[in-house]
């Protein structure tokens, strides 16, 4: 029942990273700060969706609001970081936080991929 | 299986089937241009989960859409993040103008960075003068080490001589002494003790009635000892050049001078610290 739609998201990740490979747009450079944590918040998100897709709660909308609100949230973070002058330290701050809530859910996939 | 799980994460929450209100997608996202709403056969897809299951199909299959396009945006972000990371083959297939822009942002960037070092330098520098500030101190103290041996008021230890003078007749007066410690000091002597008594710059030695001889305001008798540090050779030498101190004791009735070298003497009679009442120390 879930095998389908973790296909297509599977599918749409591959899609998306031979695109990017192809494509390799040059962002702009006032992004640069903010395109990694914006990457990580992001897998952040894809990590959560895939744990609640194992635990058979996953919900679309959830998935949506998360994943931008998690982007954007990231951004801003590191944007305000940028203003007080403490940039580098934000982005650090925001990837280890972010790091760790992946590691969280990581290791929840990993007990229901495992049933343990 | 779900109950065990730590529910820390609020994304996690089931949203209650069917209570998803119209137009809660709050983001006016490529939606549009992914989600023909309507366009396909509305026929509601729960691919995923139960949570699917509830809502009117159409905006279930737009929220599908918009999830496939998210991931499909993350895979594309991971891709370019990655390419960024791989600079040399970026710049080799990077235009001319924007090797230009990038030169410049470089230049913006080495600007920040050199005030950012000019701030550093003087983080240093001060941080050195601190480090300056205890080799100061330091030595201030060697100094004062030093200082205090010849002053008298802290111990001493290193080579030297000791010499003793065996007076059982009382014939040696205080001038005899006198003369030795100025031979001594003459040739080199860093600090003297003489039987017991710290002997200093103010150091005064006269012979008490009744034999013996008053040194410091302190009584001292026969045998008198004398220790001294500084160099052994130069001193012993100078205790026994002809007509010096070990003859001249030898010429007094029943006296005997003699001189011992030493690789250590040791020197713990000390004088006290002296507070002076007028003097301060002029900067």
């Amino acid at each position: 029942m879930t095998r389908e739609g973790a296909i297509t998201g599977l599918l749409a990740l591959v899609v998306g990273v031979v695109a990017g490979l192809l494509v390799a747009p040059k962002p702009p450079t006032w992004l640069d700060p903010y395109l990694p944590v914006a990457v990580v918040a992001a897998v952040d998100a894809a990590v959560g969706g895939l744990r609640a897709a194992l635990e058979r709660v996953f919900s679309d909308r959830v998935f949506v609001v998360s994943f931008l609100s998690n982007v954007l949230l990231a951004a801003a973070l590191v944007a305000l970081g940028d203003a007080l002058g403490v940039g580098g330290a934000m982005s650090t701050a925001v990837v280890v936080v972010l790091g760790i809530r992946i590691f969280t859910n990581a290791s929840a996939v990993r007990r229901s991929l495992l049933k343990l | 299986m779900t109950d065990e799980l730590p529910s820390r994460t609020p994304r996690l929450h089931v949203p209650p089937p069917g209570e998803s209100p119209p137009g809660e997608l709050p983001l006016g996202e490529p939606a549009d241009t992914t989600g023909p709403a309507g366009g396909g056969p509305a026929v509601v897809h729960p691919t995923v989960g139960k949570a699917t299951s509830g809502g009117t199909g159409s905006r279930v299959r737009l929220l599908r859409y918009v999830t496939v396009l998210l991931l499909a945006v993350l895979g594309f972000g991971v891709a370019v993040m990655i390419r960024i990371a791989d600079t040399p083959e970026r710049l080799a297939a990077a235009r001319p103008d924007e090797l230009a822009t990038e030169l410049e942002d470089l230049a913006v960037a080495g600007r920040r960075l050199e005030v950012e070092a000019t701030g550093l330098e003087q983080t240093r520098a001060a941080v050195a003068d601190g480090a300056r500030g205890d080799a100061d101190l330091d030595r201030a103290r060697r100094e004062a080490e030093a200082l205090a041996v010849l002053a008298g008021t802290g111990p001493a230890t290193g080579p030297g001589v000791t010499l003793r003078i065996d007076d059982p007749r009382g014939t040696v007066e205080a001038w005899i002494l006198v003369d030795a410690l100025q031979e001594l000091r003459d040739a080199g002597a860093e600090a003297i003790e003489l039987s017991g008594v710290r002997v200093v710059a103010s150091t005064y030695i006269v012979d008490a009635p009744g034999g013996g001889m008053t040194v410091d305001g302190g009584s001292v008798v026969p045998p008198y000892e004398l220790r001294v540090v500084g160099d052994a050779h130069t001193l012993a030498q100078a205790m026994r050049i002809p007509g010096g101190v070990l003859d001249t004791v030898a010429t007094r009735d029943g006296a005997h001078a003699e001189v011992t070298n030493s690789d250590r003497i040791e020197i713990r009679a000390l004088r006290a610290v002296p507070t002076p009442r007028f003097a301060r120390p002029a900067g």
